[in-house]
């Protein structure tokens, strides 16, 4: 299988505007409301901000704890939770070390990012105005960490 | 229903602990669009005649506008207003930060608060519910703890506050209000009716859908308009943040350092914005739907301030800094945070201790007086020493500044007013008089009294439209024209710095009509604008208004700059009348400043809607 592709935060790109969330909704619920966002911005004051979704874990925990196998694994490596299966009782939410998961009151369901299957990509990555959030793979993003590496190496050494 | 707007707002009597729903009429969200309007016609149809500010008679009102909760650039914001305990006059900050999103996802776009608890209290909101919480071991808290503990005591961090810290129980008049730690309902002293009304803090979960018209034709308009936030029109907030201004005013002439009596400052260089970015920046963040992303946050590194964390913006760094005579980076950032965490005005309090400095070296105030302080221009240390007195009251020192210049120059009379710079007995912003004269007219007409915020009337000066060293009867049109359109976004209410992200006023009434539907045009959402500003006039008139009121402080027109650029600037007082004549002309008032009957028939402000 290939690599699965995630969405990456930069951190030090991330400004905290939360337009991710806002833009997340309107695309996946067809309105604005952000708390049924599937990717979650997370501020530690004074100055750290990152947004978290799914990270397609290999051994998902999300998928161990359902007790109703509501949670299957796609093919991407996302998660997708049956709505008929899924009583909302929130174990998927509690397993998960990211926070990717959230639940609805409403509909009493869990529900994730689908990572915008629908579209080319995610839609939270197109609007993101700091170009923090990026569609990639973590083979990529640690190839792009070694190239950055030796980009300073070379520049210090002229 | 409407679209944009919740369509409801909450009343919270603080006496009888009673919630009620109201519900916002169409016309008038029509006629005053939101926030400011909104503001300006509750305070003028509910505050009672005579109403002292910090008595339970006052109105504290809290409305968002409909583009709250949408995805609009830079749209989270929401304003407090209430009958002013500084000027007399209308009161009222604008904040960003996530309450204004929040509590329109909690389904209200406002809450108008009455009554005095008879305890310390907060309201709490969480999408229909509202509580009046016991807020006994909040009080005394600073902004910054109450947000916190708010969120642990309600178990969840997603919960937004806005709160008042010591300054505002202690019923100081520069007392400000805070939210997201780094966002303040500034200037007026709205902090003070909170505490006079024994309100710690509004906390608001809200999760809930925000109705918007046409959202597929929003959405993609809101894509074109992030790419123009990233553009050109941003490009001063995002890299140096407002501080950018420290050096390009300093050129000009119109950097006020020593309390106003000088338009450049020597150590310039020192307290940019170029060299803020260097040294102290730490990260840049940005408020909910802000593609901007202006908040610098500095980190003091070293010295006695060591670990010190404050967003510092222009107004503020100025103010406590070159206008104080302090060319210290570290100490500015020490003394903002102070003000933030405590809960006062940084431009008040900026203002109010180098009046107090002045004092001191004129021989006015004595060491004693000062609490042993060698309050001269200069001392970084004395004025972040006098900053905390000022916020806590304490001492000799505290005790005369705590409510600002004016009120401490009425004190210490020997013609120390003639140094307090105020215009309706509040602190002027960081613009200096003399060297930007439409500026100053804007300034002091303004209904919230010495405003930077409420015409833009500084940007023909900078820009080097108009002879700013002199004044004549076109600048009140000038003035007319900025206070109508900032009308309009600050009932939006949209931030300021996205103002130039706009090709013409038609694409900010397309704003208004894809998000709630009203199709204003741009003719209609003026002459809104226009209507607001009348409203919000009223009150002041009410409140016993007159053209005296409409004056820059006695340093305008009686004492010359000295600098290497503005030399010798002052203003004329016959130019200055003959502008402010020009201005009323504008606006369609009388010589008094008065709108006339024929006006507020025009402007459907005769029976319709309340007048």
């Amino acid at each position: 299988m290939d690599a699965k592709k995630i969405i990456v935060c930069d951190t030090d790109k991330c400004t905290g505007c939360e337009i991710c969330e806002y833009i997340c909704s309107i695309f996946k619920e067809k309105k604005v409301n952000w708390s049924k966002s599937r990717i979650r911005h997370i501020r530690i004051e004074p100055t750290f901000d990152i947004a978290i979704a799914c990270r397609k874990c290999e051994t998902p925990l999300c998928i161990k704890a359902c007790p109703r196998e509501a949670i299957i694994e796609q093919t991407d490596g996302s998660v997708s939770i049956d709505k008929d299966k899924c009583n909302g009782c929130g174990w998927c939410i509690e397993a998960c070390n990211f926070g990717a998961l959230k639940l609805d009151w409403n509909a009493k369901c869990a529900f994730a990012c689908d990572f915008c299957a629908e579209y080319d990509q995610p839609k939270c990555v197109e609007f993101c105005p700091y170009d923090a959030l990026e569609f990639t793979t973590l083979d990529q993003v640690g190839h792009e960490a070694g190239k950055k590496a030796f980009k300073r190496v070379i520049e210090e050494l002229g | 229903m409407m679209k944009g707007y919740a369509g409801k707002y909450l009343r919270v009597d603080l006496t009888t602990g009673e919630v009620k729903t109201d519900y916002l009429p169409e016309e008038v969200a029509r006629a005053f669009i939101g926030g400011y309007g909104l503001v300006a016609w509750t305070l003028y149809n509910e505050v009672p005649d005579g109403a002292d500010p910090l008595s339970a008679e006052n109105v504290l009102c809290l409305w968002t506008g409909p583009v709250a909760g949408t995805p609009v650039p830079v749209s989270s914001k929401y304003i407090m207003g209430a009958r002013s305990p500084a000027t007399g006059f209308i009161g009222f900050g604008i904040s960003s930060g996530g309450i204004g999103s929040e509590l329109k996802a909690a389904g209200w776009d406002g809450v108008v608060v009455t009554g005095k608890a008879p305890s310390p209290t907060y309201i709490f909101i969480q999408n229909g519910q509202v509580e009046l919480r016991d807020a006994s071991s909040l009080w005394g808290k600073t902004t910054w703890d109450t947000e916190e503990l708010i969120r642990e005591e309600l178990c969840d961090d997603e919960i937004r506050v806005s709160s008042i810290g010591p300054a505002g129980e202690l019923l100081s008049v520069l007392a400000n209000i805070t939210n997201d730690r780094n966002r303040q309902v500034g200037r007026s002293g709205m902090g003070a009716v909170m505490g006079s009304k024994n309100l710690k803090a509004i906390a608001i979960r809200g999760t809930g859908e925000v109705g918007v018209a046409h959202l597929d034709e929003l959405v993609e308009f809101c894509r074109d308009l992030y790419q123009r936030c990233r553009g050109p029109a941003t490009e001063k907030y995002r890299v140096l943040g407002t501080p950018a201004n420290v050096l390009v005013h300093n050129r000009l002439g119109c950097l006020p350092s020593y309390n106003f009596q000088k338009g450049t400052f020597e150590q310039a260089e020192a307290v940019s914005g170029e060299t803020m970015l260097k040294t102290m920046v730490k990260k840049i963040v940005a408020c909910p739907a802000c593609p901007i992303a202006c908040d610098h946050i500095n980190v003091v590194k070293e010295g006695p301030w060591a670990g010190t964390v404050s967003s510092m913006d222009y107004e503020s760094l100025e103010l406590l800094g070159p206008n104080c005579g302090v060319a210290d980076l570290n100490a500015i950032t020490k003394a903002v945070e102070i003000c933030d965490t405590l809960g006062v005005d940084t431009i008040s309090a900026g203002a109010t201790v180098s009046w107090a400095m002045e004092a001191y070296e004129k021989g006015l105030l004595s060491k004693e007086d000062c609490d042993g302080l060698e309050l001269r221009f200069g001392n970084a240390e004395a004025m972040v020493e006098a900053v905390r007195r000022l916020c806590l009251r304490e001492g000799n020192l505290g005790k005369l500044i705590a409510d600002g210049a004016a009120r401490a120059a009425e004190k210490l009379g020997r013609d120390s007013h003639k140094f307090a710079m105020v215009n309706k007995k509040l602190e002027w912003g960081a613009y200096s008089l003399r060297s930007l004269q439409t500026a100053t007219l804007g300034f002091a007409t303004s209904v919230r009294g010495a405003c930077y915020l409420r015409s833009g009337s500084y940007q023909v000066d900078v820009k080097g439209q108009v002879d700013r060293y002199h004044l004549d009867r076109s600048r009140g049109k000038v003035v007319y024209d900025g206070e109508n359109l900032y009308a309009v976004i600050d009932s939006m209410i949209i931030c300021k710095f996205t103002r130039g992200i706009y090709k013409d006023n038609d694409e900010i009434a397309r704003v208004i009509r894809l998000v709630t539907g009203f199709d204003l045009g741009a003719e209609e959402m003026i002459k809104a604008g226009e209507r607001i500003h009348n409203m919000a006039k009223l009150f002041n008139v009410r409140f016993g208004v007159g053209r005296a009121d409409d004056y820059p402080p006695p340093r305008a027109f009686e004492e010359k700059m000295y600098d290497d650029v503005s030399d010798g600037a002052i203003i004329d007082r016959g130019e200055y009348d003959e502008a402010l004549s020009g201005y009323y002309e504008a606006r369609r008032w009388n010589e008094e400043g008065i709108p006339t009957v024929a006006l507020l028939e025009d402007l459907g402000l005769d029976t319709t809607l309340g007048v």
